[in-house]
């Protein structure tokens, strides 16, 4: 009989994870236990707390670079950079899903496949709204903040199930136009089975190779061997694919803009932001940690999907007359600009990636937060465009906001949106690549179109009858907003701090 | 080396001013036109004295300052001006006051209620990008200003315009953009083939390879041809200066267009020298054109202020050869046309906006025989169009003698096809004149109420000191060139151009 030794495991260097999931598990018995109407409160301030709280234990850890728990988590510079992101993002997201100010009773009910009209469900519409997507939130942020550090690829595979469950539930509890909402969670959750079932096979592939899963063993693989690396090359494929999934790189983009359009608009910000830094996090760990020795055979594939994602999304946006759906293809066409940066060499493209998806995961809250107050006669988003005609009348200065991020969104100076895409075309120059600069500024161009429509249909166009209100914006979706607008500013006027955090940060420990 | 940070002060100034403008209630509409004007009278008055600290004989860049910015990228806030930005600076800073004078009711007339210290505050906005469009001698920094300008002109343009001004918007906007983004790919490779630097002065000496040094070129030069407009991407001019109010086309055509001409000049020919000689030919081919279709348009024209925006293509044509034929009194002359032309075209709006304005109509077949009703504005009409087709006497012929002449030693054939522009803007400025002030009254003019009110005094005010400076630098230049000649001189030497024999570009020998 061998002995059995528990691994070293670093609480101090997982305390962030610890803290999200523990508050998460709390969260579940203030469900269970604590009577319903004094849950919102409860249940918002606990995740509040929480995700300071985990914020504060990332900056202290600031400059650690350790592998614990076995070798499956690493605590480097871009994990606690990504760790640290993830938080903010959170943060502002849950200000968002936890307004109650236009929606008395929230965004969210707790049994949306109730029959609509049925006795059950007036009973769940009259009683004071749900509050399951608070833990919901904090294991899905948890998720992704152990996505961003993981260190092999079986914790990597857990992390990703982790964050995407609650995902897939979240998007399903959409107290109006709860249709959309639940085949938007079918279709999440469809698609989302099969690329993790892809990346898992990726998993076994690249067993097949190493004989480990742990990325520093991959690593060492790759480099002692001789034989034919098709294996390797095959199940990193596989896996990348899982992960672009996640990130909505095309072709594996389909689901997002029908999942944007159905699932709750507080849900989409929080996934927007924060999903986006998960994945491309994990990606950036995978490969350059685990796969930096074969850069030859992955960096041209990813600049022929840099490319198509970009132009696809850019010229699909075009066509959108839904903001939702128009955000959604802006979003993929900003996962082209990122994987852009993908084919600098490590460090300056780590380094340009983080900084976009910071600058990128602002704007993105913004405009949702801003999506959720525009609302119709009876209550309800009114995504379609022709019904924002004049809308910046009602509130100049929410429709300011709205403008300001839709300009960073299409790289105007002096704001993040300029700064970030400068980073990524930089970093991309500077490895030879001017094809993927070029690319990059013709995708620009025609996606600057749509950004502008909006801007148009707020600020140009007279209001008419249809046109939908602007609600004021309760106190925690107002600090959203603040933050958001600050912060896009802020990034695009000094963003000199954040570039040399990026540039310190972005060092892998193998 | 001057202790005051002029330049700097010169750029913030509008904006402070537009952000107090933008705070003021909009319920006070006259308090925020009084601030406006104070506080634009209050930016010419630092121009003097900027102008006063520059010594036209001194070094090429002076009143240099410079504060880190992104250190991460080499990106600083460095400012610096040459003759040629200080004359643009001046141009500003003269025309927005009397832009905010000329446009003292614009903000009211458009259909809808629209916030009067909203307009005032973007155009003092307008201004402060102007400005440091001009004075930045970073690279970055150029770049932020240029495209920042495009957002206060785009909401004047399309809260304020016309009756087609969200077309025009849109339409302005996204041709900047076009040309500003294949700017960045360019100002992204300077950065990375000139030593992660965007320092002006660094760059100068800096040496890039044939192929990156025309590709470069390329990006930048798609930018400003879309800017300035050169054939064939001037459409968007004629849209954006129809819909826009006169006083905002004033600083559109006037001064904003400029900014494609200063970067050629500032940008392409010192930064790509042996780029900016081989492109040369299809850049003149380009002008060209320019001038003579853009002339044609214009004498089809039955819309006063699209016509006004044709001309002013036409002009820049005469400004491009001016600075591709590589010659320092083409060049000069070109600076100079920049300069005449925003005060003779500046002008020329104006008048076209008060007449438009009292007819409620920019079509000409709405007007005839108008100098019967309104004697004093025909004249101010007829003498804009008279500087606009360069009389000999007023300021934009010395120009344009200029480039002729300094196109003629190198370019016969150029010269030669440029003058037949002359000949077509008499066409087209005497019989636009013509059809709207001389010739039958047209009787419905006589039902316009407006019509029989002819200059107020604030109109006079507009118009005095834009008449008496294009009669003034008509007859003595001087003030100007020694200004301007250095500065195109020192870029001329960048491209490695010199004038053939027997050269006569001193001060004494011109007009």
């Amino acid at each position: 009989m061998t002995d059995f030794t528990l691994p070293e495991i670093d609480y101090a260097a997982i305390g962030p994870l610890v803290v999200l999931f523990g508050a998460a598990c709390l969260g579940v018995l203030v469900e269970a236990l604590v009577p319903r109407r004094l849950r919102h409160p409860l249940q918002l301030g606990l995740a509040l707390v929480a995700v300071v709280v985990a914020f504060i234990l990332v900056v202290r850890l600031a400059g650690l670079g350790l592998v614990t728990a076995g070798g499956s988590v690493t605590i480097d510079g871009p994990a606690l950079f990504m760790q640290g992101t993830l938080m903010v993002f959170g943060f502002v997201a849950l200000l968002v899903i936890g307004d109650r100010a236009v929606d008395r009773q929230g965004a969210f009910v707790a049994q949306p496949a109730i029959a609509v009209g049925s006795e059950a469900d007036r009973r769940q519409l009259e009683a004071p709204g749900s509050t399951e997507v608070f833990p919901l939130t904090l294991f899905s942020l948890g998720g992704m903040a152990l996505f961003v550090s993981a260190s092999d690829l079986l914790t990597m595979f857990i992390a990703l199930e982790v964050l995407s469950l609650p995902l897939y539930l979240m998007c399903a509890l959409a107290r109006r136009r709860r249709l959309l909402s639940q085949e938007a969670a079918v279709k999440y959750f469809l698609l989302g089975a099969y690329a993790s079932s892809f990346f898992l096979f990726g998993v076994a592939l690249i067993y097949g190779f190493a004989g480990t899963v742990d990325f520093a063993g991959i690593h060492d693989a790759i480099a002692a061997s001789m034989m034919d690396r098709l294996l390797v090359v095959a199940g990193l494929a596989l896996v990348v694919m899982g992960l672009l999934f996640k990130a909505a790189a095309a072709p594996f983009h389909v689901w997002t803009p029908d999942v944007y359009q159905g699932a709750p608009t507080p849900v989409v910000a929080f996934m927007a932001a924060a999903t986006k830094v998960a994945a491309f996090g994990a990606l950036l760990r995978v490969l350059y940690v685990a796969f930096e020795r074969i850069t030859w055979d992955w960096q041209p594939v990813l600049g022929v999907i840099a490319v198509l994602t970009m132009m696809l999304g850019a010229i699909l946006a075009v066509t959108q007359t839904d903001i939702k759906r128009l955000l959604a293809y802006s979003w993929i066409a900003n996962a082209g600009y990122v994987l852009v940066a993908f084919v600098a060499p490590g460090q300056v493209g780590t380094a340009a990636t983080m900084f976009y998806l910071v600058a990128y995961g602002f704007a993105v809250l913004g405009a949702f937060a801003i999506v959720t107050l525009v609302r119709d006669a009876d209550g309800g988003e009114t995504p379609h465009l022709s019904r924002w005609a004049g809308l910046g009348r009602q509130s100049p200065v929410v429709a300011g906001v709205f403008t300001l991020v839709m300009l960073a969104l299409a790289g105007i100076p002096l704001t993040a949106g300029f700064t970030a895409k400068f980073a990524v075309f930089s970093a991309a120059l500077s490895a030879g690549h001017v094809w993927l600069v070029i690319a990059g500024v013709l995708s620009s161009l025609i996606i600057a179109f749509p950004y502008l429509r909006v801007v148009v249909m707020m600020w140009l166009s007279e209001p008419g009858e249809s046109t939908a209100t602007l609600e004021v914006p309760g106190s925690l979706t107002a600090a959203a907003l603040a933050v958001a607008a600050i912060a896009t500013v802020a990034l695009g006027v000094v963003p000199g701090p954040l570039l040399d955090l990026v540039s310190e940060a972005a060092i892998f420990v193998r | 080396m001057s202790g005051f940070p002029y330049l700097s002060v010169l750029t913030v100034a509008p904006a402070v001013g537009a952000a107090v403008v933008a705070l003021l209630p909009r319920s006070r509409p006259l308090l925020a036109r009084r601030v406006a004007l104070g506080w634009s009278l209050g930016v010419f008055v630092l121009l003097l004295a900027t102008w006063a600290a520059f010594d036209p004989g001194g070094d090429r860049f002076q009143l240099r300052e410079s504060y880190p910015w992104i250190p991460h990228w080499g990106v600083n806030f460095t400012f610096a001006v040459d003759g040629i930005a200080l004359v643009m600076v001046a141009l500003i800073a003269l025309l927005v006051p009397l832009v905010i004078l000329a446009s003292w009711h614009d903000a009211e007339k458009t259909g809808v209620k629209r916030s009067v210290p909203a307009f005032f505050a973007l155009i003092l906005a307008l201004q402060a990008t102007m400005i440091g469009v001009f004075v930045a001698a970073d690279v970055f920094l150029f770049y932020v200003f240029f495209e920042v300008m495009l957002v206060p002109m785009y909401f004047l343009i399309g809260s304020y315009g016309g009756a087609r001004r969200q077309y025009a918007a849109v339409k302005f906007f996204i041709y900047a953009l076009v040309g500003g983004l294949f700017m960045l790919a360019a100002v992204v490779g300077l950065w990375v083939l000139g030593g992660n630097t965007l320092d002006w002065e660094t760059l100068q000496g800096a040496e890039f390879t044939t192929t990156a040094g025309r590709w470069m070129f390329l990006g930048f030069f798609l930018a400003f041809a879309i800017k300035a407009p050169f054939f064939p991407f001037h459409t968007w001019l004629p849209d954006a200066g129809g819909a826009a109010p006169a006083g905002v086309a004033v600083l559109l055509v006037g001064v904003l267009d400029k900014v494609a001409t200063f970067g050629i000049l500032r940008y392409l020919l010192p930064l790509f020298p042996e780029a900016s000689q081989w492109f040369a030919p299809a850049a003149l081919t380009l002008a060209v054109i320019g001038i003579i279709y853009a002339a044609l348009l214009a004498v089809g024209q039955n819309d006063l202020k699209r016509l006004v925006a044709y001309t002013s293509i036409a002009h820049f044509g005469f400004i491009g050869v001016g600075i591709f034929v590589f010659t320092t009194q083409a060049g000069t002359g070109a600076v100079l046309y920049m300069f005449n032309h925003g005060l003779a075209t500046g002008l020329l709006f104006l008048v076209v906006g008060m007449l438009v304005a009292r007819r409620g109509s920019a079509l000409i077949s709405d007007f005839g025989g108008a100098g019967k009703m309104v004697p004093l504005l025909a004249g101010v009409l007829l003498f804009a169009g008279l500087a606009s087709l360069s009389l000999p006497g007023l300021a934009p012929f010395i120009s344009e003698f200029l480039v002729l002449v300094g196109a003629f030693t190198v370019n016969p054939a150029v010269a030669v096809i440029a003058t037949l522009g002359i000949v077509l803007a008499a066409a087209y400025v005497l019989w636009m004149i013509q059809r709207t002030t001389q010739g039958p009254l047209n009787p419905r003019l006589t039902d316009v109420g407006a019509m029989k009110r002819d200059m107020s005094l604030r109109e006079k005010v507009v118009v005095a000191p834009m008449v008496a400076l294009i009669i003034f630098f008509g007859f003595y230049p001087a003030p100007l060139i020694e200004v301007i000649n250095p500065a195109v001189e020192a870029t001329l030497a960048d491209v490695g151009a010199t004038d053939p024999a027997p050269t006569v570009a001193t001060t004494e020998s011109q007009p």
